[in-house]
């Protein structure tokens, strides 16, 4: 591939910058005094501190998944942070009461926080470090019904709709970063949609890491209650450090009977340097469950991360539920991605559409990894996945690991995958009929991604475009 | 409008073009013939910009510009134009975003404002009549899934809309049933002009029989071997190419 595609991936990454600003952290290490220290923090009521107890000393029997095709240094858990938050930050009123660095910050990133300013119809949730800075829109959201705030938030003022449904799509025991995540989470977003309302708007929550040495663990939780509707975008950015941060986030979605939830993501955590200094460890468990008739859709956009492990999922419960996971994933540099799905098939007559899109650049190594699950019950299941690999670059790799377990035999199962290359010739043709290369490659790519990006709300889609002509730049010379 | 000064050019360590001479002016249409190997689509591709092949020696002006000094991106800016031989696919980019983007991209190059996607509908409805195509075309993905005549047509379409100053077409006739031909055929004779000039590659006469070329030169080992007018080519059909070699003394 020569010259024309070795360029295209080293631009600086845009939102690397540190906000200064005071922070309270909590001591490095991890104990059953630090969560009590949380959970102190974050005023909680006692079932709250004993599941994250419960969820702790789970954590210690287990141990650090080695399976996912992924290299790196071993973690030390007691050589990181827990808990970080601006220290300005006290129960606020109103957005105006934030400190304006914050939303300076946001403004940075072009996240405006401010309501007169807000992005028509979408409603924002900002998380910096461990805690929520603010959301938007939440009066009009609360006159047809819809909780949006932070977790924290909802712990206080909705502990009987967090009692009932934490941990009851990923439990704690699920797997080692979700029991992690479980002991210790500070923040995240939390919503709820009543029976029959439709939600008018975009909700969106911005995740932002700042302080040093720190993880994140932010746990979404959305209620969709039955016929409810609603439409959820979650973006993501970090400064550009030297050290590798630990991000395990938790997200569960509770879709009830003919309710509809779509969540689509652009994860574009620093992605360390192209040696493989510093980036973000995304380690995220997330899992939606549908019952009758109910519908569940993941799109995500992954740019950034040094390591991205991630399997957002669907338990299709309900007969006649739906499941749906359309995704990108680039990596370049020294990046690594192993992601890809779950269908887990209980429900009879349930279906399930995967359309996965690999790009590799650069020496990044991409890996898709998913399972199609019919149990003997469900009647009639239908699967169809397609997985599509591209390579730019003889540096790069592309792995295709699909598990298919089928043990009902109504059942109808479809796989497809391919892996290409853009090929010089392809560039050259487009060269020949005058664009430059980096158009060339653009075009190319968000051709190839097209099925995935039409998923997404029409402004994100157009941000993921631009995200990835900036995550390639510098892969073609 | 072309001029090719004694052209050598290499794919890896193997010379292919061995001293290439050649004029071509306004508005005139010249046929490369030759046997196979002989050089014809290097040539082609060589004159594109094609990064596979190393220029080693001559010159080539286009329109009194140094030709070989420009990306292949400026050469397209500049007016040249090739039909590739073999089209390459591009999935999920419609027929309609590509041609716009090469539309615009070639305007922009001449300081000339871009063309929206509604007014660019009035361009194409013209220029699609001249492969005698419907819009349908239009939002397919590029060449993906069309068959062998409909890429060769789909690259008349883009010669249409893109208006060059030099149109190199490399075996285009190759792989085209007799009716898909008289199509491509026609459209390209719709697109002759005195200010247009063609380049048109091919190893068989037959082509030749629908657009008539006002010169021939035949290609033997990387260099021209003789040239003619549009009777030489039909002597090529009646003799074959042995003889050429013969009399160029270079066999």
């Amino acid at each position: 591939m020569s010259s024309s595609v070795e360029t295209l991936v080293n631009r600086e990454y845009r939102y690397g910058f540190v906000t200064d600003i005071e922070s309270d952290v909590a001591p490095k290490g991890l104990n059953e005094d630090v969560i009590r220290l949380i959970s102190a923090k974050k005023k909680e009521p006692a079932f709250m501190l004993e599941w994250r107890l419960k969820a702790y000393r789970g954590w210690l029997k287990m141990s650090e998944p080695h399976w996912p095709n992924v290299v790196y240094p071993p973690i030390d858990y007691q050589n990181i942070s827990y808990y970080a938050a601006p220290k300005t930050t006290k129960p606020l009123g109103s957005l105006d009461e934030v400190d304006p660095k914050l939303l300076e910050t946001y403004e940075k990133l072009g996240i405006p926080l401010s309501e007169q300013k807000i992005l028509a119809g979408v409603a924002v949730d900002a998380i910096f470090d461990s805690i929520s800075v603010g959301t938007t829109y939440k009066k009009k959201l609360a006159e047809v019904g819809i909780i949006f705030c932070s977790f924290g938030e909802a712990v206080q003022e909705h502990p009987e709709l967090v009692e009932k449904y934490l941990g009851s799509v990923v439990p704690p025991s699920d797997n080692f970063f979700a029991a992690l995540n479980s002991a210790v989470f500070s923040d995240g977003s939390f919503v709820y949609v009543p029976k029959g309302v439709k939600c008018p708007v975009e909700l969106s929550t911005y995740f932002r890491i700042n302080t040093a040495d720190t993880g994140q663990f932010e746990r979404t939780l959305i209620i969709a209650d039955e016929g409810a509707s609603v439409s959820y975008l979650e973006g993501c950015t970090a400064p550009k450090r030297d050290t590798n941060q630990l991000h395990a986030a938790v997200v569960e979605l509770i879709a009830l009977d003919s309710a509809a939830i779509k969540y689509s993501t652009v994860q574009n955590w620093y992605a360390g340097d192209a040696e493989g200094r510093g980036g973000i460890f995304n380690f995220v468990t997330k899992r939606g469950k549908a019952f009758r008739k109910a519908k569940i859709s993941w799109t995500q956009v992954e740019t950034g991360s040094a390591i991205t492990w991630k399997y957002p999922s669907v338990i299709l419960q309900g007969d006649d539920s739906v499941g749906e996971f359309y995704s990108v994933a680039v990596v370049n540099g020294r990046q690594q991605a192993d992601t890809g799905t779950k269908m887990i098939h209980m429900g009879k007559n349930t279906r399930s559409t995967i359309v996965s899109k690999g790009i590799s650049a650069g020496r990044g190594n991409n890996s898709y990894r998913g399972l199609v699950k019919v149990l003997p019950k469900a009647e009639g299941a239908r699967n169809y996945t397609q997985c599509d690999s591209m390579l730019i670059g003889p540096g790069c790799g592309a792995n295709t690991f699909p598990y298919i377990d089928v043990q009902n035999p109504s059942a109808s199962v479809e796989h497809e995958a391919s892996t290409s290359k853009i090929g010089e010739d392809q560039i050259f043709y487009c060269k020949q009929r005058g664009l430059n290369t980096e158009n060339a490659i653009s075009m190319i790519v968000n051709g190839f991604c097209k099925e995935v990006f039409q998923e997404l709300p029409m402004e994100f889609a157009v941000e993921a475009q631009k995200l990835l002509g900036v995550s390639l730049e510098g892969s073609v010379g | 409008m072309l001029e090719i000064k004694d052209l050598h050019a290499s794919a890896g360590d193997k010379e292919i073009l061995t001293g290439i001479s050649l004029t071509i002016g306004k508005g005139e249409v010249h046929a490369i013939m030759g046997p196979n190997g002989s050089g014809k689509s290097t040539l082609a591709q060589v004159l594109a910009g094609h990064p596979a092949y190393e220029v080693t020696a001559g010159q080539v002006r286009f329109e009194g510009e140094d030709l070989l000094d420009m990306q292949p991106e400026q050469r397209a800016q500049a007016g040249l134009f090739l039909a590739f031989q073999y089209p390459v696919e591009i999935p999920g980019v419609t027929n309609a975003y590509f041609l716009r983007a090469a539309y615009n991209e070639l305007r922009k190059a001449r300081g000339l404002e871009e063309v929206d996607p509604i007014d660019f509908l009035d361009v194409l409805e013209e220029k699609l009549k001249t492969v005698e195509w419907g819009p349908d075309i239009m939002s397919r993905a590029v060449n993906a899934g069309f068959s062998g005549g409909e890429k060769k047509r789909n690259e008349i379409l883009q010669l249409a809309v893109l208006e060059p100053k030099l149109a190199i077409l490399d075996e285009t006739d190759s792989g085209l049933d007799i009716d898909a031909l008289r199509i491509v055929a026609a459209g390209v004779n719709k697109l002759r002009s005195p200010d247009r000039s063609f380049l048109v590659v091919t190893h068989y006469q037959r082509l030749l029989n629908y657009i008539v070329p006002d010169v021939v030169h035949v290609l033997v080992n990387g260099r021209i071997a003789k040239s003619g007018g549009k009777e030489l080519a039909l002597e090529l059909e009646a003799r074959g190419y042995d003889w050429v070699d013969e009399a160029a003394g270079v066999a």
